[in-house]
């Protein structure tokens, strides 16, 4: 197992999005990349499905990327990588890359590009078991082309395509479990995570490239824009969403469960909900709150009697 | 070494492409299988799983995924091939664009298939013509063993051109038809095709690079513009590689367009693929009663060989233009609008007459082409089209 990094040696390493890029302020994903490239003690190749993400970091004839980079489109991340995956394969084999150069191989998404569009070759790729890291940066909707909800938005959230009015209180769904959809390939490791946790984001990270085969890391995204807060609070609305056990810090090795983050006192989820203009009319829908308090709850308990249990 | 002293196997089409596959024997071959081209990843695999060839085989969940998987492959360095058909090109259809943007060496074999609907698995073009404005090069064959030796060129022509190149059959016809192909030893294709050697890797991750960027007004126009470029190249390249592949192995394999008793020819059809087969037999029949007629068939779709055909039939009296697809146009195939106007900047130029024929493998004889023929001597007649476009074998 590798040692978990401190700030300062993550900080030190020169890996990381470039300076530059135009990503709102306040955005998550640029802490999210840096962790992510940076963790990785090997060179990496990163394929990017369409988003925010993309298009703000590469705009021609600039790029803010310090590893190879490929973007092709929106719903084919997983796919992309897979090819530079067994390209990497092939090559090796026939003698034209060193057999010791090891490479990672990592592609991010956004929610949309993975819960939804990108979802069939998500799992194409997971099933046949390329040996990759798939990095969901999860901002709830899609954020790049005018905060759409997508099945990421939580129940109760207002956005463009699901706005509360006089008749709705936002998104009648639930999300989508991509977490159970994506352990339920049986990769090595599966993981959710959050820039607010750093460490345990980190160790994570390093994890994952230590394992041979598919993995997977869901990280929270919060999204100045799409979920309405001010641009200095990126980081607290994340610790938020994991202190209420709204999203809870877990890994699913080798299908054991682990509950990596235990509350000290659990807040409740009405503390995070109303902090993001994206939940603002739930004021005074205390209905509304205590049925997401109980599908939190829920959610919870249920992690709570999964931990330590093996369920692959 | 002469065609008549070289090794000749009976193979279908679908044989043929997966034996030259084979002999290839790619870093990547990423496909989903489809009708009538699922034969050439079947039988790729068969020679995965022997250990014939030690190429990466992705048995991908679908078409999308397969371009995909290709992108990536090629873009990592690696020599890279596909094969499907009709559904199947439309499901890369978006992908088709940026493969041929990003300038990567992909080959894809596809056997022509109707596109739905109604759902078809017959053979038509339609499928493929949709594809023709997606920047790739175009190669339609006649026959199993034209097949066979264009996917050869097909390796070194997308890699020196750095452009993504489709090898066309006719579904069923083709593809499943049982021909005599004129096959290479495996070392002279070994050393026809050499080694790729990629302008850029993914892999290179010392050099690292930004593939696939958002580009917008400020560079789009240039890069298409750059693209273009790329494509008006690869007409040398095209022919230059065909050129060194005649002279190498003696096997005269098109590069364009392919001349059938055109020199002194009234009247001359223009045709792709297996249907010029059908139409050279009723040329020699009607040149045995001394009929100046003759056949041009066009291999080569994209880029389109204006000049070629503008030089071939300046001095035709009457050209009859056979399309494998509707356009919905409301004035021809996609063939027949594209040869019109590459002929009409011309002072002298012939009649031209469009015909629509075989859509969704709808069967085409000798007595059609012989109608074909009828009808453009009466054009010739006339000296008068009076039709914009004509079905053929049409049930009315």
């Amino acid at each position: 197992m590798k040692r978990i990094l401190s700030l300062k040696e993550l900080a030190e390493r020169t890996v990381g999005l470039a300076s530059g890029h135009r990503a709102c302020a306040g955005c998550s994903f640029p802490s999210i990349i840096r962790m992510v490239l940076g963790s990785s003690d090997y060179p990496v190749v990163v394929s990017n499905a369409t988003g925010c993400l993309e298009v703000v970091s590469t705009i021609y004839p600039y790029s803010a990327w310090p590893c190879s980079w490929i973007h092709v489109a929106f719903e084919n991340a997983a796919a992309v990588i897979s090819g530079v995956e067994a390209a990497y394969k092939a090559l090796k084999r026939r003698g034209e890359i060193k057999e010791d150069k090891k490479i990672v191989f990592i592609a991010i998404g956004g929610d949309g590009g993975t819960y939804d569009i990108g979802l069939q070759a998500l799992s194409g790729a997971l099933e046949r078991g390329h040996n990759f890291l798939y990095v969901l940066y999860d901002n709830q909707a899609y954020m790049n082309t005018g905060i759409q909800r997508s099945s990421a938005t939580p129940f109760g959230a207002s956005t463009t395509t699901s706005p509360a009015g006089k008749s709705s209180f936002g998104k009648i769904q639930d999300r989508k479990e991509i977490i159970e959809i994506v352990a339920a390939h049986k990769i090595p490791y599966v993981a959710q995570a959050s820039i607010s946790h750093w460490g345990d984001l980190i160790r994570k990270l390093r994890k994952a490239y230590e394992i041979e085969g598919p993995k997977f890391i869901s990280i929270i995204a919060p999204c100045v824009i799409g979920w309405g807060y001010k641009e200095d609070e990126t980081v607290e609305i994340a610790r938020l969403a994991v202190e209420t056990c709204f999203w809870p810090l877990y890994e699913i090795e080798e299908g054991v469960y682990r509950v990596n983050y235990k509350p000290k006192e659990k807040l409740p989820v009405k503390t995070f909900l109303l902090k993001q203009e994206r939940f603002s009319h739930l004021i005074g829908r205390d209905d509304l709150i205590e049925e997401i308090q109980k599908k939190v709850d829920e959610k919870w308990e249920k992690l709570l009697r999964l931990d330590g249990l093996k369920v692959f | 070494m002469k065609v008549e002293t070289r090794k000749f196997v009976a193979k279908t089409g679908n044989e043929a492409a997966a034996f030259a596959m084979k002999q290839i024997n790619p870093d990547v071959v990423a496909a989903y299988p489809i009708t009538p081209s699922s034969e050439i990843v079947m039988i790729f695999s068969k020679y995965v799983a022997d250990g014939e060839v030690d190429t990466e085989f992705i048995p991908v969940e679908s078409e999308h995924s397969a371009i995909s998987v290709c992108i990536g492959a090629s873009a990592s360095g690696a020599r890279v091939i596909t094969a499907t058909s009709s559904q199947g090109l439309a499901l890369m259809h978006e992908i088709l664009y940026i493969a041929s943007s990003m300038r990567l060496p992909i080959v894809m074999i596809v056997g022509n298939r109707a596109l739905s609907g109604p759902l078809n698995i017959h053979c038509d073009h339609s499928d493929t013509m949709g594809s023709r404005d997606c920047g790739w090069i175009q190669m339609y064959c006649e026959n199993a063993n034209e097949v066979y030796h264009t996917i050869i060129n097909a390796v070194r022509i997308s890699e020196e051109a750095n452009l993504p190149c489709m090898v066309m059959m006719d579904g069923f016809i083709v593809t499943h038809g049982m021909e005599k192909v004129f096959v290479l030893e495996d070392e002279e294709v070994k050393s026809f095709i050499g080694k790729r050697k990629p302008l850029y890797s993914l892999l290179d991750v010392e050099k690292p690079i930004t593939l696939g960027s958002l580009t917008l007004f400020d560079y789009y126009l240039e890069y298409k513009r750059n693209q273009l470029e790329g494509v008006i190249k690869a007409k040398k390249i095209i022919n230059d590689v065909f050129e060194e592949y005649r002279a190498r192995f003696g096997i005269n394999v098109p590069s364009f367009v392919e001349e059938y008793n055109i020199e002194d020819a009234e009247i001359v059809v223009v045709v792709m693929s297996s249907a010029a087969g059908t139409f050279k037999e009723v040329v020699d029949e009607l040149r045995n009663k001394g009929e100046k007629v003759g056949v041009l068939r066009l291999k080569v779709m994209r880029p389109f060989p204006y000049e070629i055909l503008r030089e071939k039939l300046t001095n035709v009296k009457v050209v009859g233009v056979m399309d494998r697809a509707e356009t919905f146009s409301t004035m021809g195939g996609p063939l027949s609008i594209e040869l019109r106007a590459a002929l009409y900047p011309l002072s002298k130029r012939p009649l031209v007459q469009s015909f629509v024929f075989g859509l969704g493998g709808r069967e085409f004889g000798i007595e059609d082409a012989m109608k074909v023929f009828d009808i453009l001597k009466d054009i010739g007649m006339k000296n008068k089209i009076t039709e914009e476009y004509i079905y053929i074998g049409l049930r009315e």
